[in-house]
């Protein structure tokens, strides 16, 4: 119980790690989907208070981290155009592409530009009218409605020199594609908390029912995270199969319905390739035909680009819980954080980055 | 760029993550689409759209993601998740921390 005493509530730690050991008489694979609950799991060294027999595979729930290779390439095409700026979270900069990320394209010279919210971007196209402003829309569905407002928001101002690179992407698909591989072994998940704030939790209610899986909504506290385990232990070991929620002060089954508006209103779903796992149907969102004038792509004609990555990794199996990083050649020899050849290098939220960070030395 | 070192040496950045509990202090704007609040954050003041949260109101404690309020939330939440967050480092890279 190494980190047990950095808990904020250590007794409610210990007794819901002692809960878990008590409940669980057979081995089971859990699977947390968000990356921020992945780096609490790191952090907090969860995997070592729980039993042994409750395996915790880390999800592809990172927005870094599957945003495609192509994406990224396109993002530096536009950065480096003269007559733009381009502006994005701070995460999307030290993405790497095929070859450099956006962070090299800005020390080359290009007018790259981190914002807090895409708000702060159509500022910025409100204040250089004689620039194209793009933003880069990337994220899942807790960052979509923030994007749809901003395109709006444009749209509304009649701004003539906004756009949006999008590549948004949803979690429920990702999750099916996980259940539906052959060799799947999860046999329950934590759904991320801020995604179902926004969505509520009928989506998942669906996928328990259809799979016969547990999922159990998860804040992104150490205590949450042994609090879901134990709901989704208690579960398993009792034959249910249902969706709970751990983080009531939080979601309701319903969501946020005024961002589920403005995201219907100005996004429709699409296939979406994933960085490290490929295209999955209907699992991203773009923006509509009507919001075309906003479209980065269709305003600047980008031509699609196809590029490959590097054959060693193996982030398509990590990303389902089918390899531990540790088990990739390439973990912390070829790959590490600051040169990462895959996805789940790249964030601190990515798998194989957390667990680089927290358990190389195990 | 001191953000890009210490991301790449794996601190971790959660912008796309991170969502941080703030109490609103005064409301401006008539549009109720487009409302909009100073939320303290401890001390640090932002401007956030209150778009997905009409109901919100002076004094009420919200969860704030890229500039939108998402959530409401109770007084005693905001505390608790405020001070975990800044415990594991996450507000200082997203300049909700000094
Ligand atoms: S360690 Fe690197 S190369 Fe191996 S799976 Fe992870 S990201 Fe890919």
């Amino acid at each position: 119980m190494k980190y047990v005493d950095e808990y904020r509530d250590p007794a409610i730690a210990i007794a819901l790690a002692g809960q878990i050991n008590h409940a669980s008489t057979k081995p089971w694979v859990l699977m947390e989907v968000c990356g921020g609950q992945t780096h609490t799991l790191m952090r907090y060294g969860i995997g070592d208070l729980i039993p042994d027999s409750v395996e915790l595979v880390h999800g592809p729930g990172c927005p870094v981290c599957v945003t495609p290779l192509e994406m990224i390439d396109q993002a530096i095409v536009l950065a480096g155009r003269p007559d733009t700026i381009f502006t994005s979270y701070g995460d999307m900069l030290r993405v790497p592409g095929s070859r450099r990320d956006l962070f090299q394209a800005r020390s080359e010279g290009a007018d790259v530009r981190i914002v807090y919210s895409p708000m702060d971007a159509v500022q910025i196209a409100r204040a250089n009218p004689a620039k194209q402003v793009v933003f880069f829309g990337v994220g899942f569905e807790t960052t979509a409605p923030a994007n749809a407002m901003a395109v709006w928001q444009a749209r509304k101002e009649g701004l003539q020199n906004f756009s949006m690179l999008v590549s948004h992407v949803l979690v429920p698909p990702a999750m099916r594609l996980i259940l539906q591989s052959p060799g799947n072994r999860v046999q329950g998940f934590i759904a991320p908390g801020h995604v179902c704030a926004i969505m509520g939790f009928r989506e998942y209610a669906d996928l328990a029912r259809e799979f016969h899986v547990p999922i159990v909504v998860g804040g992104f506290e150490p205590v949450d995270l042994l609090e879901a385990i134990s709901m989704l232990v208690a579960q398993l070991e009792t034959g249910r199969a249902e969706v709970e929620n751990q983080y009531s002060r939080s979601v309701d089954y319903l969501g946020n319905r005024a961002a589920q508006n403005i995201m219907r209103e100005v996004f429709t779903v699409t296939n979406r390739k994933w960085r490290g796992i490929g295209e999955i149907g209907s699992s991203g969102l773009r923006l509509k035909d009507e919001f075309a004038a906003f479209d980065a792509e269709k305003v600047f004609e980008l031509q699609s680009l196809h590029v490959e990555e590097p054959r060693e990794c193996v982030s398509a199996l990590v990303l389902q819980g089918r390899c531990k990083p540790a088990q990739c050649p390439a973990f912390g020899t070829t790959c590490t954080p600051m040169h990462p050849l895959g996805a789940p290098m790249v964030s601190a939220e990515g798998a194989c980055a957390a667990w680089y960070q927290y358990k190389r030395h195990d | 760029m001191p953000s890009h070192r210490v991301a790449r040496e794996g601190t971790g950045t959660f912008q796309m993550c991170l969502a941080v509990p703030g109490r609103v202090v005064d409301l401006f704007g008539d549009d109720p689409a487009f409302r909009s609040a100073n939320v303290d954050f401890c001390g640090i003041r932002k401007n956030v759209n209150l778009a997905f949260t009409p109901e919100a109101e002076p004094g009420d404690y919200v969860l704030v993601h890229v500039g939108f309020a998402i959530s409401r939330i109770d007084s005693d939440e905001a505390h608790r998740t405020f001070q975990y967050l800044k415990s594991i480092g996450a507000l200082k890279e997203e300049g909700y921390a000094v």
